[in-house]
């Protein structure tokens, strides 16, 4: 497969308008489906020890954080390493990280459909399931953050005995609206994408019980022309609903830090800056999870090289992008005159959590740029590393923001030195349990791949190849 | 015939897209009005091929959108500004900026929600069950093969004829779809699962509404007991992190509590510098302050003093009225009557300590009352006191027809 890509690369070399195919092996609408209806059909033959083994570990991991869960509302927040000053610690780090991954799903079936990337067929199904288990382990975070979870409905306008409504002027508040917004309309995008194939799963069943439920979710969809028609035309206006919001959510999430007053959150720069490090951190997580399943279920001909190959320059440029909002930072503190804005950016790189902040630079701002060479493009282990540490990275970049700024505001009578506790650390590790055990089963039951959507595609490429042929 | 089901639909299979489009202008030209395709993608050109319409999902879209914008305005407006008016640092009660990202996002939930169930709905989904998937070929329609289906109600439509046109256009298969559909109803249980379930749901909803509109004298009840009953120390507690093991800390040797600080001793005490009552109030006398010690005075002594001070409050009356029952008789000392001569020829000092410190049953209310307005109180007796005192001459002379009626 690698060897049919390398020879088309060497063509696109020489044909700048030529480019390598998106659907690689001699594929049919047939094979696509044996492929990847395969994927969740073959655990009915052969159960996959490999994924037997990660969900059963997925699943302690998650059930160790119910029960950390549970003994922090048995016992209260002071688990956590949250202290004065810095009350708002891991959970928010992690809320930030989590939201931030969950962009790059929206963002492939959204901004790149509209822009008629057609790539995005590859990865899209994949990106969305990511981003709505991504928004499910931040939802948890700011929930059991507030300390008496049973009181969580205080965040919603519902009529309560208090006669009391939320602060509709409050950032956080519409954080609450953006992240539950996004929620909403990723999961539709999401299930609406599934219908076409959910009813190809239905039409390939064997057992009663899977024609059933197949049945149940695909809502009867008969692939009718007068129903595809209705249905692109949704797509499309999902799609462009789903761009700006996409870009909202978490220019949103950075207002809850720039709307306030304190050294190092109050800054423009701070919308855009989180949305390029969203898109960059969740680019980064669907090459991370992507290129284990796409070798070990052999998909390597649906999600080729070229596709690892496009994402790794948006990294690039996102990553880049992040680079130069850490550079600005540093200069607006700089050019502002603003004492206060300047130590909090001195302290950040050569103060107590110097070791974090070069971290962050590292993993975030050195690493990607290995991406400008084509070696290390076609190297899926080493893109696999680099997308780890990117990860890495922009947790950290979450916890330099968050942490730096509250330890040391404008009173050094009230600055303090932030230290997590064992709990704050197997808080973060179980949400990863409920990611992973949400993402194992999405690949036992689901079409992990839009299928029709590569049909279409395969069309495409077929009838272009057609094309050609009859002009030389 | 009569085991025979009833055909429904032709449907011919087809190889190619390509195939497909051509066969559809064919039936399309043919005039048939009542068919469609199936294909496991959405073919580019059917929708020219077949004559399908422009859908008018955008517009139903644009309706919710709208209705999310005027949700979230109306929303915003209505709690923060309106209802429950908060002000927070000086800032407008309702403006357009802070009011826009829950705008925007409710437009998007608004638009987006109604997208996927308006293009369900336009399309009759869900439905569970099609005479089509009665045809094991039509499996292939979501896989790999393409179909078209010509429905026996159409006014064209001819067994024979029809089928030979689907023949013409290339079709590799043509079948016929029975009518089997008696088989395909959901099973009793399911349905009646469904039914019961549904309304077990409302039951818990029943019992919040029954208890939001009825009024009961047992407490509340709480699930929770956290904020109601919290684990702090209270006053005169014992604590173990002091050495004087007090919970109410004491002042600080030499110090004065905020807003402790009384040094003014006619404002105070009612006092002048010789330590008599004073015999007017330390300060000027204006409407408001008079209005101020009507208002306050309304709060505090009409219980007992009654609304024009002559000792006939709601406490008193109803003292009164139980004053012939057991045990009562003899023990109720009424509350004076202060536009009494001798009340009103006590000096503004003295009554001012007498709000302050009570005197005989009266409690004090130096601790409910702060100095300013226990002056205003007194200003307002003197007021009760003068209209207890009044005679038809001190009327002005245009009101007086008014007051005779």
């Amino acid at each position: 497969m690698s060897s049919q890509y390398d020879i088309q690369v060497v063509q696109a070399e020489e044909d700048p308008t030529f480019r390598p195919d998106l659907v690689m092996g001699g594929s049919t609408y047939k094979s696509i489906d044996d492929d990847v209806a395969g994927v969740a059909e073959g655990f009915l033959e052969k159960p996959s020890l490999v994924w037997y083994a990660m969900f059963g570990l997925s699943v302690s991991v998650l059930g160790m954080l119910g029960a950390v869960v549970a003994y922090l509302l048995y016992t209260g927040v002071g688990i956590w390493g949250n202290q004065s000053p810095v009350f708002w610690g891991w959970p928010i780090v992690n809320f930030v990280f989590w939201v931030g991954i969950a962009h790059a799903g929206t963002l492939i079936s959204a901004i790149l459909f509209l822009l008629k990337q057609d790539w995005r067929t590859g990865i899209n199904r994949f990106a969305e399931a990511m981003t709505i288990f991504a928004v499910c382990c931040a939802g948890l975070f700011p929930a059991i953050h507030v300390g008496r979870v049973w009181f969580v409905y205080f965040l919603f306008p519902i009529p309560n005995q208090m006669d009391l409504w939320p602060q509709f002027r409050s950032p956080l508040l519409w954080d609450v609206f953006a992240v539950s917004t996004y929620a909403t309309v990723s999961l539709l995008f999401w299930y609406m994408g599934l219908i076409p194939d959910l009813a190809t799963f239905r039409d390939r069943s064997r057992t009663k019980l899977r024609k059933f439920l197949y049945g149940a979710f695909s809502m009867g969809w008969t692939g009718s022309s007068r129903h595809w028609h209705r249905y692109e035309k949704a797509y499309l206006i999902l799609a462009g609903l789903a761009t700006p919001l996409v870009l909202s959510v978490h220019t949103v999430v950075s207002f809850d830090f720039a709307v306030s007053q304190l050294p190092g959150w109050h800054t423009t720069i701070f919308p855009p800056y989180f949305v390029a490090g969203a898109i960059f951190s969740g680019f980064a997580m669907v090459l991370t999870l992507i290129i284990p399943v796409r070798s070990i279920f052999k998909l390597e001909h649906i999600v080729t090289l070229r596709h690892i190959d496009v994402m790794t320059k948006i990294i690039l440029a996102t990553g880049s992008m992040v680079g130069y909002a850490y550079a600005l930072e540093f200069f607006i503190a700089w050019y502002s005159g603003n004492p206060y804005e300047q130590f909090a950016f001195t302290n950040r790189a050569f103060g107590p959590y110097a070791w974090a902040y070069w971290i962050m630079v590292s993993c975030n701002v050195i690493s990607p740029q290995l991406f400008w060479f084509k070696k290390i493009r076609h190297n899926i282990a080493a893109i696999w590393v680099i997308t780890i540490f990117v990860n890495i990275g922009m947790w950290f970049e979450r916890f330099v923001i968050t942490i730096t700024s509250l330890s040391r505001d404008f009173l050094p009578g009230s600055w303090g030195y932030f230290s997590p506790t064992l709990f704050d650390a197997l808080t973060l590790l179980g949400s990863f349990g409920l990611f992973f055990t949400l993402f194992l089963l999405f690949i036992r039951f689901l079409p992990i791949i839009a299928m029709a959507e590569i049909k279409m595609i395969l069309h495409k490429q077929n009838t272009t190849k057609e094309h050609q042929g009859g002009h030389h | 015939m009569d085991n025979q089901p009833e055909t429904l639909s032709l449907l011919a299979e087809y190889e190619t897209a390509e195939e497909l489009l051509a066969a559809a202008e064919r039936v399309r030209d043919g005039g048939y009005k009542k068919w469609d395709t199936h294909s496991p993608f959405p073919v580019h050109g059917i929708d020219d091929a077949m004559g399908i319409k422009p859908t008018i999902l955008p517009w139903i879209v644009l309706m919710a959108a709208a209705a999310g914008t005027v949700t979230a305005l109306g929303l915003q407006w209505f709690t923060n500004a309106y209802d429950y008016p908060f002000k927070v640092s000086g800032k407008p009660l309702f403006a357009w900026v802070p009011a826009f990202p829950v705008t925007f996002e409710l437009t998007v939930l608004f638009a987006g929600i109604t997208t996927l169930l308006g293009m369900l709905a336009l399309n009759r989904l869900p439905r569970l069950h099609n005479p089509l998937f009665d045809v094991p070929r039509f499996d292939r329609a979501t896989q790999d093969r393409f179909f078209l289906s010509l429905d026996a109600t159409d006014p064209l439509y001819n067994e024979s004829s029809a089928k030979a046109l689907l023949a013409g256009s290339g079709a590799h298969a043509i079948e016929e779809v029975p009518d089997l559909g008696a088989d395909h109803k959901l099973p009793t249980w399911m349905w009646q699962t469904a039914v019961v379930g549904v309304f077990v749901t409302f039951v818990p909803l029943g019992l919040i509404v029954k208890a939001r509109f009825n009024i009961t004298d047992k407490p509340a009840v709480h699930i929770l007991t956290d904020m109601d009953y919290q684990a702090s120390y209270r006053y005169g507690e014992h604590v173990p992190l002091f050495a004087d093991g007090r919970a109410m800390r004491p002042q600080v040797d030499g110090t004065v509590a905020r807003g402790d600080l009384q040094a003014d001793d006619a404002m105070h005490l009612g006092i002048d510098d010789q330590g008599l009552p004073l015999a007017t109030l330390p300060m000027e006398v204006t409407p408001e302050l008079m209005a101020r010690g009507q208002e306050r005075y309304d709060i505090f002594c009409t219980p007992c003093h009654g609304e024009l001070g002559l000792g006939d409050g709601m406490v008193a009356r109803r003292a009164a009225a139980n004053r012939g029952e057991a045990g009562m008789a003899g023990q109720w000392i009424a509350p004076t009557n202060i536009t009494d001569s001798v009340i009103a020829g006590q000096a503004d000092g003295e009554l001012y300590s007498v709000i302050k410190n009570g005197i005989r049953t009266m409690p004090a209310y130096g601790d409910q009352i702060p100095a300013a307005d226990r002056w205003a109180i007194v200003l307002y007796m003197r007021a009760l006191q003068r209209a207890a005192t009044s005679t038809m001459a001190d009327v002005p002379a245009d009101q007086r027809g008014a007051l005779n009626q």
